[in-house]
This record gives structure tokens, C-alpha cells and sequence, in this order.
């Protein structure tokens, strides 16, 4: 497998898609090509800290406002009838 | 190396049953779906408007928009797909007011197979997310992903974040899967090309003195 091959299974790989053949392949790659390993790793840690980084949670008091506030658009829509939004 | 696990298993055995009851007049029901999306809402429309009143606005209108659209919902897909479609394309609509003269689409014509290939492929430490507070880390983080097209940051924010599979975020996001695949690949790895400048391994000895 060349490099330009593993950058195209990347995504497969890394989502658990790929048939066995080909990521035993890659995985041959990864133990000799020092920069895909490199490459492949910290793509895996860049998804993880994105995904554990509690990013633009919702801070409670503001979820309250908003739930309460769409249930009110929600009652005023009903009241108004279909084809108001 | 394994593959990446995701988040969200996305607990679906009763929101059909919860949809069901809102379609015949159950607002309790609605509601719930509400408690139950309505972080994940928010934080694909923040992800897309990197704008916190703006996303504020989306998760009320996209809500709004579901509740009455709910008898047009075929039940042909979950409703959380469904709701994040709505989401994304109310956020769309907010980034195109606010930023007329760029524009906003998911459609961006993606340039040649080469302009993602990694340039830099330095290491990074170890645990790279220990050498910041969280708030710095936050700022990192988000100030790396605003610099990605927002075609780009939704399907990286809808696949890796909220753990939507990657034919749900095709069908979300009205794209085909291997344009999901590709702006995938682009996202993911220009994020860690950009990280690497906070993340990077420095060598010791390198004769700064």
C-alpha cells in the first residue's frame, strides 16, 4: 500500500469499516511508514478531543428558557392552526 | 490503532412512539423530544454559526419548525435526522444573513484530491489536552473549527461529534455518502493540521538557549 492509498482507507479505517484484507494491509503500512502512523494517530486523537471536549454544552438555566419558550410557540401555533410557522 | 467508538448510540426505542403521541396532539410528548435533542441541537447550530444568540434562535425555530411539520414526518427516518436537518438548514440560513458576502453552501466544489494531503507531519505529546485548562482547550478547539468552510465543520461536527453514522448524515444533509467520505477525510485532517500547531511535540535541545 503507498501512502496516497492510505490516506483514502483513513476514514474507513478509523470508523471500523474496512474489509479485512485491505486493513491488514494498511496496518502493514502503519508498522513501516513512520509519518501515515504519525498521520493516522493524531487524526484519531483529533476526533477524540473534539468528541470528549464538551464543547458548546447548554448550560442548564438557559435549556430551561429555551424548552419553555418553544412550548409557548408551540401552544400560540396550535391555537393559530396549521401552516402558521 | 483501533477504530474510533462513537458517543451517541442515540437511545431510539421509544421516540417513535413519542412522535407518534405529539402527531395525535400530545405536547407532554413533544416536549420530551425536546428534553431529549435539544443539547445536541444546540451544539450543531453553535458548531455551524460559531455564534451562541444565533444559536439559540435555531434550536427555538428548529423546534418550532418541527412541531409544525410533525404530520409531514414520514417516520421513514429517525426523527432525530429529520430534526437535524432542520437544524442544519436553519443554521445555514443564519451564517448566509450575517455573512452575505461569502458564501454558505454545502455544495462547496471541492478542490483537487491533493489540497488535504498532510504537509506537516510532525508528532504530537502524548496527552496534548493535559498541557491546557479546559477553557483554553475550549478556545482552541473552537477557534480551529471556525476556520474550517461550515460545509466542511457540519458533516465533521454531525459524524464525529454527535455520532450520527455516516449514512445518517448523508440523508441529513441531503449529500451523497462519498461526499460525506470526502468532506469527512478534508475535516478531519485539516483539523489535526491545525491542532498540531498547539499539539505539536517540541524538541528538546533544539538550541533555543
Amino acid at each position: 500500500m503507498k501512502c496516497s492509498e492510505f490516506l483514502t482507507e483513513l476514514t474507513n479505517y478509523l470508523d471500523g469499516v474496512l474489509d479485512s484484507n485491505t486493513k491488514v494491509e494498511l496496518e502493514n503500512h502503519l508498522s513501516w511508514c513512520h509519518n501515515c502512523y504519525v498521520v493516522c494517530d493524531t487524526t484519531k486523537k483529533t476526533i477524540e478531543i473534539y468528541r470528549d471536549s464538551q464543547l458548546y454544552e447548554l448550560p442548564e438555566d438557559l435549556r430551561g428558557r429555551l424548552r419553555s419558550a418553544i412550548m409557548t410557540k408551540c401552544q400560540q401555533h396550535k391555537k393559530r392552526g396549521p401552516g402558521s410557522v | 490503532m483501533g477504530a474510533i467508538q462513537n458517543k451517541l448510540e442515540g437511545p431510539v426505542s421509544d421516540e417513535l412512539t413519542l412522535v407518534r403521541a405529539a402527531k395525535g396532539g400530545d405536547d407532554s410528548a413533544f416536549e420530551e423530544l425536546v428534553r431529549r435533542y435539544d443539547r445536541n441541537v444546540f451544539r450543531i447550530a453553535q458548531h455551524i454559526t460559531q455564534n451562541r444568540e444565533d444559536a439559540e434562535d435555531v434550536v427555538q425555530e428548529a423546534f418550532l419548525k418541527a412541531y409544525g411539520n410533525l404530520a409531514k414526518f414520514q417516520e421513514q427516518s429517525k426523527f432525530y435526522t429529520w430534526l437535524v436537518r432542520i437544524a442544519v438548514n436553519e443554521a445555514l440560513m443564519k451564517l448566509r444573513r450575517r455573512k452575505p458576502e461569502r458564501t454558505v453552501s454545502l455544495d462547496e466544489d471541492i478542490k483537487t484530491e491533493d489540497d488535504s494531503l498532510p504537509r506537516e507531519i510532525a508528532d504530537w505529546t502524548p496527552n496534548p489536552e493535559q498541557q491546557y485548562s479546559q477553557a483554553e482547550l475550549r478556545e482552541i478547539l473552537s477557534k480551529t473549527i471556525q476556520g474550517l468552510p461550515p460545509g466542511f465543520r457540519t458533516v465533521f461536527v454531525l459524524r464525529d461529534v454527535e455520532g450520527l453514522s455516516t449514512e445518517e448524515t448523508a440523508a441529513a444533509l441531503e449529500l451523497s455518502v462519498p461526499a460525506v467520505k470526502s468532506r469527512l477525510l478534508r475535516a478531519r485532517l485539516q483539523l489535526r493540521e491545525r491542532l498540531g500547531r498547539y499539539f505539536q511535540k517540541r524538541e528538546s535541545g533544539d538550541g533555543d538557549q
